[in-house]
């Protein structure tokens, strides 16, 4: 196929947690691959088309034989894609089409400048997100637990988007199958050492689309309460 | 407000509970919890042979009756249980995972396609990816 088309991106690769996303991923995986030539989405027991649909659209796919949960997902990603020795990042990208080419773009170039190993996205640095009030504050509320329990500082922890070096995906072992992954990869990221250095990090903003569809298959503010009893009774 | 004996024990099992949860794991937690079991098992034979004892322990910490001391008990013993299980419960599941992205990996096809990149590299030798795959494997292991 085109995977030669953008040689300047090889040696990234978009990291798609995918269940029941039929509608959307293979336009979402068409539009990535645009930029980025190395899709790996895992599809986590969907049970319509999503994997053929995401397969169609040039993405590869790692099928997990039962649904595990997007944290789950996530870290199979990650070994899938160290299973390329040629990959240099991952990108962490949702499949309902909330998350902006242009965004990662900015984040994977502000990773080869070399300085940081991590860049979060972030819906907080500018205006262009517009999440409901109730939602911003529950992002709040987490984004302050996320800071007082981690060694790093953000002001977006629950951003589905981040670009990933390596060496930091190597030492990533997501144990937190569903939701409260996303504290959990911030913990491990936040306590991390590479060459005998704290891991750096930087956040970029990002857009987060809120359109009508993923809207109506976003997580319940509900699962805010289930995300933090998990991370408690870990 | 005045703290009978017995809720000053209560909620410091529920207490030592929640924190055993939270923060220890292994062989000690193992070991206190078979000891604590024998030692039931002795106070079960115990109080069989002589019921009265549980009406001593009940004045003993402030309640009335030795029939409710075996109530709070069982409250507790359910607490524990419920929080061990789901403990364990979620070791299974990070097991599981785990065997699930195995298969799920060893299943999938391999991140660059082999086929015709014209020339430019010729031939990256299948021999090295083999133990390059091997390797990534043990490191997981």
């Amino acid at each position: 196929m085109n995977d030669n088309l953008v040689p300047g991106y090889d040696d990234v690769w978009l990291v798609v947690p995918l269940y029941n996303e039929a509608a959307v991923i293979a336009e979402v995986v068409r539009t990535a691959r645009l930029t980025f030539p190395h899709v790996v989405c895992v599809d986590d027991g969907s049970s319509d088309d999503s994997a053929r649909e995401a397969e169609s659209a040039g993405a590869k796919v790692v099928r997990h034989p039962v649904n595990l949960g997007q944290g789950a997902a996530l870290q199979t990603g990650f070994e899938y894609a160290l299973s390329d020795p040629g990959m240099r990042c991952v990108v962490t990208f949702d499949a309902d089409g909330q998350h902006q080419v242009d965004d990662v773009v900015v984040m994977v170039e502000r990773l080869r400048r070399g300085d940081v190993q991590v860049v979060f996205g972030s819906r907080f640095l500018d205006e262009r997100t517009k999440p409901s009030p109730l939602k911003r504050l529950v992002l709040r509320l987490a984004v302050a637990y996320t800071n007082a329990t981690t060694k790093t500082r953000l002001t977006d922890a629950h951003n589905g988007l981040r670009v990933i070096d390596r060496r930091v995906v190597q030492q990533i072992h997501l144990t937190q199958d569903r939701m409260a992954h996303a504290s959990e990869l911030v913990a491990q990221i936040g306590s991390m050492q590479i060459d005998g250095h704290p891991v750096a990090y930087a956040e970029e903003p990002v857009h987060i689309l809120y359109t009508d569809y993923s809207k109506a298959k976003g997580q319940s503010l509900w699962n805010s309460i289930n995300i933090l009893a998990e991370l408690i009774l870990r | 407000m005045n703290l009978l004996l017995i809720q000053i024990v209560l909620i410091g099992v529920v207490l030592a509970i929640a924190g055993r949860l939270v923060f220890s794991r292994g062989v000690r937690t193992q070991a206190v919890r078979r000891l604590g079991l024998v030692g039931f098992a002795a106070f079960a034979v115990w109080s069989i042979l002589f019921p009265s004892v549980w009406n001593s322990i009940a004045h003993l910490v402030g309640v009335g009756r030795g029939t409710d001391v075996v109530l709070y008990a069982l409250v507790l013993a359910f607490l524990s249980f419920t929080l061990t299980s789901y403990m364990r419960f979620r070791e299974l599941e990070n097991r599981y995972t785990r065997l699930a992205r195995r298969i799920a990996l060893d299943e999938a096809a391999p991140p660059r396609d082999p086929v015709a990149e014209p020339a430019s590299a010729p031939a990256p030798a299948p021999a090295p990816e083999v133990p390059a795959q091997e390797a990534a494997t043990n490191d997981d292991a």
